[in-house]
């Protein structure tokens, strides 16, 4: 694989499969398509950005622009961390940062210097699941399974934050402790969509897992 | 979205120099919101100046025995913190009513207050909108206007404030602490914060170029009962069709603002000065001089309604 | 192997795998974020480049220039696909609009572009760089004023437009109780969770396409039409699909834009479509307005049931067939239904879950409710009292099984339906004004052929192989359980691969025929295969028993695995039909419930509870079964009370095209849903005895909502979605 002068050797570079060497070829290739003319290589800008994720430590040369999301399909091909919206409209996309869920969507990756950040292949793979993902498999918690990771990231969140003493839109009084009840998480997953309509399922899932009647 | 460069800063000072090098800066911290905008090029920022690690993040008590709330403290903690809780609930209440928890995780106090309007016309950029580009026009009007603003708006713009977090801190007489490049600081009322659409619906405060918010602060409390109450078609994880946030007193004077029917969230003094009257006075007060579309008039009747039933659940 | 008599007894029967509630063998591959969905197959093929899509800024029209040359010169960039540069493309037979525009738009945010470059991050910015021109041409965007012009479509899925049975006019008329009302519904979006998606890779002149597709072989038949190119140089893979509700049933614009990418970069290309221009360049449910006559008896009895339905479409396409069920679901000697279908240059409309049914039943179910109300009947007595066993427009046919009124009595009981007070507005908890809905439902059940291979190895594992697809309905599970059962072996020693068009061609999923038809190709692929191992085996296949790994017959027992001790076993076969859906009317029933409140002050509404009982053949894996039971309830709770999208009648468009102006219910909508199966099997309907419930399930859901709400309000609302504001003005008055 050659790297082309001005083209630093990064992380994404030997990631992405050498992407641009490759398109050196493609004019030649296909002289009949609409290709771009030769041009100079103009870079756009990148940033250095080093982070943890399930354990592992990653140092990535990356485009501004790229989200903490496409930082994690597309260069470290973490691809268990669904795009469902990119806008922060789906919940899809929900990892769990330095403890924290949030939309890795609505993130940009460079943004996350320094940060721990914990996807659905670092909750459990296949033999070894977390109980969560246990759960949704005997509660039948999914469907096509799109949104699926992001529930469950949620749903383990979801009960470190009430542990926490979060209050939610259906907390009856700001100043008691809430409770784990199927109302609370009904709320507090809200902001993770199933088009496939899993919830009453969903909910049953992550009552089993804390332990809860539902 | 545009290519841009990327700076953090760790302070205040060098933030606000940043922004003064560089031509088509923004800040940026949680940005879930700007980051949105930059997708579909509505925002184009050529600088990002990244504010997050500030240090404002945290909940202070001031001399006056009021709040100062860091511009970064994210929107979960703000909700979650025990004087809040105790002191401010209708701001704990209209917090945890916005977005989802993975949103106000994410979400600072300083970028929901600057978080730009959900009108679809604004958000689709083939459409006109005086917003997104000044003189373009606004496709709004005559469009799809079930959710737009029925006080306040002008011929060039009918969009409203998103935020359901302003609409608490406007009833409890919040303030914006501010500083700019040559390191003066102001306090900025919010009263005073959002600049009315007019002719240049794409002003939208008062902050200059470069002016970065440090904090929000909130005068000492003034107990009474706290309530929030957004309607909405879903249940949750979505806008208000319009919100009322009220602090009612025993004796059945308080204050009272609203989401959702203007470009800011809307309070009127002499609304306040109404409430004891009971929700068909203050929303006469409140909604003096609106202008419905057929679309968005059922937003006058609601407003009564829900005000009425906020009076009701105050009264216990 | 064909279908054309009932089935009698067969391995299935012994329902020792089949009919289990096995978790899905695809489970620990969803939860851990390992199942591999079209995007994201990195490991398919190297030096995969990213293509991103323009849209069309104008509904109809023509691009009067494009200047590409800033989108060519930005960094990264390798390839600009526009109609200009594509070369002649064909259209697919499933499609109705073109999938790339230029110079003729049809539709808002018709692909008019694709840019490839390097990165994502390229790609995008880049497609904000095409500068296009159009000239507006003047379109039809309302239903309501386009109408009056709309006219009698041709047949659509082999039904026609228009049916008529004994003297409806003369009936209504002399009726002396009569009702007489217009419905509306909305149009709606899939908006499934997972964008439509390509990879595409060519080698040489074949292409392979890594997509997210319901129908495997329509689309390589229309990949290769739309092409130019023969069939059998099209691969389609589709393994996991991110939910599809008919909004993948057909190539979009995705496929077509990643295959031309590729072969302009010279390179693999990815596509996905954003979301914001998903709702807009893909096909929608279309609205419809709908009217409704019944007449009756004053003792509950229908005598005239006439249904009208007026949808439109862009020019070519057809109608949303709303008055389906109405032929079928009520006795009544005197009946008309009628379809019209008036051009509308909105995006295209087309399948979306149960269509036909889904908004027909909006109305109709809604009608049923208003009519019991005018006659002081029940409404589930009422429905009840008006049940037919027979085709009512044929009465020779008969249904070959028919439990509507169990479903709704058992129901009843259930839900708790005799404590409802029939006076509506009265009932309160609290603010909450309480109600209780009903409707029936309905949906046709279908046979597709469907083909499939099994392959059995010396460790007696089997593999089956179909290009069924699994949209989440569990196809992968329930294909697993029909060969297990079919070679008496456990679940575990089967692997299933679906979704390749490799594989032979299956039912695919759709018109809720998929677990029905797929697990009957199956089974039929199983049978040819227990004849070749018991004759591998030296057995009698007519008394071969496949039991615990075994195979036994004349007091002999041996190991399956023997079978293919020195090769692997394979068998291929389909299973087809005769005429036994002519002969008996094949339908699925069901009975909804639901209890919502409202809020007397806002006029919020609030789902409480939610039941369906639901009768519908033998039902496979009832784990499974129920899943797409309360994931159609939940749609239809959507579409009861948010989903709508806006049409913008001046420019064209449908103006909340992502998922934050797009309602579709969260969580906090959703109460916990209870769904029972009525113990069934149809011997007409394949050797599984099994039909579908994936697209029963939302029919008459959205009917029993707006029900309820009438129940909690007395407020009736015949003009979907049912929202505060089309209440607010009746509510009791507010102190």
């Amino acid at each position: 694989m050659s790297i082309p002068d001005d083209y630093s050797i990064s992380r994404r570079g030997l990631l992405a499969g050498g992407a641009v060497s490759a398109a050196a070829a493609t004019v030649a290739a296909n002289p009949e398509a609409e290709v771009a003319p030769a041009k100079p290589v103009r870079r756009p800008p990148t940033a250095r950005v080093s982070f943890e994720v399930n354990g592992t430590a990653h140092q990535l040369e990356l485009d501004t622009r790229t989200t903490l999301l496409d930082a994690l399909r597309e260069h470290l091909r973490l691809t268990g961390t669904k795009k469902g919206c990119d806008h922060g409209q789906c919940g899809a996309c929900t990892v769990i940062v330095d403890g924290r869920r949030i939309n890795s969507c609505l993130s940009l990756a460079v943004q996350h210097d320094g940060d721990r950040i914990t996807t659905i292949e670092g909750l459990g793979l296949p033999g070894k699941l977390h109980p969560m993902q246990e759960a949704f498999v005997t509660h039948d918690g999914y469907q096509c399974g799109y949104c699926t990771p992001g529930q469950i990231c949620s749903a383990v969140a979801v009960l470190d934050e009430i542990n926490a003493g979060i209050p939610s839109h259906v907390t009856a009084n700001l100043t008691d402790a809430p409770k784990v009840t199927t109302r609370e998480l009904r709320e507090r997953m809200s902001g993770n969509i199933c088009r496939c309509g899993a919830y009453s399922n969903i909910i049953d899932a992550i009552t089993d897992v804390a332990g809860v009647k539902a | 979205m545009k290519s841009f460069t990327y700076e953090r800063v760790d302070t205040p000072a060098a933030a606000t120099a940043a922004f003064a090098r560089n031509a088509g800066a923004r800040f940026i911290a949680g940005g879930t919101n700007l980051l949105d905008l930059m997708k579909l090029e509505i925002e184009t920022p050529a600088h990002l100046i990244d504010v997050s690690r500030l240090g404002f993040d945290r909940i202070e008590a001031t001399g006056d025995g009021g709040l100062r709330i860091g511009a970064m403290v994210r929107n979960t903690d703000l909700a979650s913190d025990a004087r809040v809780r105790r002191d401010y609930g209708l701001l704990s209440r209209a917090l945890v009513a916005g977005a989802s928890g993975q949103l106000r995780n994410k979400a600072t106090t300083a970028g929901n207050l600057l978080q730009r309007t959900r009108c679809p016309y604004f958000y689709d950029t083939n459409q006109p909108c005086n917003k997104r580009k000044a003189g373009s026009g606004c496709a709004a009007i005559g469009g799809f206007s079930r959710l737009h603003a029925v006080v306040g708006a002008s011929e060039a713009c009918i969009a409203t404030h998103p935020s359901d977090m302003a609409v608490a801190m406007q009833a409890l007489d919040a303030a914006v602490e501010t500083v700019d490049a040559a390191g003066k600081t102001r306090s900025i009322a919010l009263a005073d914060f959002y600049r009315a659409p007019g002719t240049t619906p794409h002003l939208e405060t008062t902050l200059a170029p470069g002016e970065l918010i440090t904090a929000v602060t909130l005068p000492k409390p003034v107990g009474g009962i706290h309530i929030y109450h957004k309607v909405r078609d879903r249940a949750s994880y979505a806008f208000a069709l319009i919100s009322v946030g009220a602090v009612v007193q025993p004796d059945g004077s308080g204050r009272v603002a609203l989401g959702g029917v203007g470009y800011k969230p809307w309070r009127v003094k002499a609304a306040d000065a109404e409430l004891p009257r009971g929700a068909k006075a203050a929303t006469a007060a409140l909604l003096a001089g609106a202008k419905t579309s057929h679309e968005n008039a059922y937003k006058l009747p609601l407003v009564e309604r829900t005000l009425a039933g906020v009076l009701m659940q105050a009264k216990g | 192997m064909k279908f054309d008599t009932p089935a009698t007894d067969n391995p299935i029967d012994r329902l020792k795998v089949v009919g289990k509630p096995t978790n899905r063998i695809d489970g620990p591959l969803k939860t851990s974020g390992t199942a591999p969905y079209a995007y994201e197959r990195h490991d398919v093929v190297p030096n995969q480049a990213y293509g991103y899509v323009v849209g069309s800024a104008i509904a109809k029209g023509r691009i009067s220039s494009m200047d590409l040359r800033a989108a060519r010169a930005a960094p990264g960039v390798l390839a600009i696909v526009t109609a200009a540069s594509a070369g002649k493309l064909g259209k697919g037979d499933f499609n109705t609009a073109r999938l790339l525009g230029g110079p003729d738009i049809q539709h808002y945010h018709q692909a008019v572009a694709l840019v490839v470059a390097e990165s994502f991050e390229q790609a995008r910015a880049a497609a904000a760089l095409v500068r296009v021109q159009y000239t507006r041409a003047k379109g039809s965007y309302d239903l309501a004023k386009a109408m009056d012009g709309a006219v009698k479509p041709p047949p659509a899925f082999g039904t026609e437009s228009d049916t008529r049975f004994g003297d409806f006019d003369s009936a209504f008329a002399s009726a002396p109780v009569k009702l007489d009302a217009r419905y509306t519904t909305p149009d709606h979006s899939h908006a499934m969770m997972e964008p439509h998606a390509s990879i595409a890779s060519w080698d040489g002149d074949k292409l392979t396409l890594w997509t997210s597709n319901q129908m495997i072989a329509w689309s390589v038949g229309d990949m290769a039409k739309t092409l130019g190119i023969p069939k059998e140089n099209v691969r389609l893979v589709s393994p996991y699909i991110g939910g599809g509700f008919g909004g993948k049933l057909f190539i979009r614009s995705d496929a077509v834009l990643a295959a031309l990418g590729a072969k302009a970069a010279g390179r693999p290309v990815k596509v996905a479509l954003p979301r914001p221009l998903m709702t807009n360049n893909t096909t929608h449910r279309p609205a419809t307005i709908q009217r409704i006559r019944l007449g009756a008896t004053t003792d509950g009895k229908l005598t005239a049931i006439g249904h009208e339905s007026w949808s439109g479409d862009l020019k070519g396409g057809g109608p949303e067939t709303a008055v389906a069920q109405t032929r079928l679901l009520y006795a009544a000697p005197h009946r008309m239904t009628a379809m019209r279908l008036a051009v509308l240059d909105l995006p295209e409309g087309n399948a979306m879950r149960a269509p036909g049914e889904a908004p027909g039943l909006m109305a109709l179910e809604i009608a049923i409710d208003e009519m019991a109300e005018r006659l002081g009947m029940d409404p589930v007595a009422f429905r009840i009292l008006n049940d037919t066993q027979v085709d009512p427009e044929k009465p020779e046919r008969p249904f070959s099984q028919r439990r509507l009124n169990e479903c709704l009595q058992f129901g009843s009981e259930l839900f708790g339906w005799e404590d409802r007070n029939p006076e509506p507005g009265v009932t309160r908890d609290g603010r909450w004004l309480v109600g209780m809905g009903v409707a029936a439902a309905f949906r046709n059940n279908l046979a597709e052929k469907s083909a499939a291979r099994v392959r059995l190895d010396r460790h007696g594992m089997v593999v089956v192989e179909t290009d069924m697809t699994d949209i989440g309905t569990g196809s992968y599970t329930i294909i697993a359980q029909t060969a297990a059962e079919m070679l008496g072996i456990p679940l575990d020693q089967v692997d299933v691969r679906l979704g390749d068009s490799r594989f032979p061609v299956s039912a695919g999923s759709g018109g809720q025929w998929g677990a029905n038809s797929s697990t009957a190709g199956v089974y039929a692929a199983c049978v040819k295969l227990r004849t070749a191992v018991a004759e591998k085996l030296g057995l009698d296949p007519a008394d071969a028993v496949f039991e615990k790994g075994k195979v036994r017959s004349g007091g002999k027992s041996v190991a399956l695995a023997k079978a293919a001790a020195d090769g692997e076993i394979v068998a291929e076969d389909f299973m087809e039909y005769g005429d036994l859906a002519q002969k008996f009317q094949q339908s699925t029933f069901g009975a909804h419930f639901a209890e919502v409140g409202v809020d007397a002050i806002t006029g919020e509404i609030r789902v409480r509870r939610m039941l369906a009982v639901c009768a519908a053949g033998r039902i496979l894996n009832p784990k499974a079964a129920r899943s797409q039971v309360i994931g159609a309830m939940t749609m239809g709770a959507g579409a009861a009370l948010m989903e709508e999208l806006a049409v913008d009648k001046r420019f064209g468009f449908f103006v909340n095209h992502d998922l934050a102006g797009y309602e579709v219910p969260v969580h906090a909508d959703i109460p916990h849903q209870e769904v029972v199966f009525l113990d069934e099997v149809d011997p007409t309907s394949s050797p599984m005895k099994a039909k579908g419930v994936g697209e029963l399930g939302i029919c008459g859901v959205a009917a029993a909502v707006a029900n309820a709400v009438h129940h909690a309000t007395g407020i009736r609302v015949r003009n979907y979605p049912v929202t505060l504001d089309k209440l607010l003005d009746k509510l009791p008055d507010v102190a």
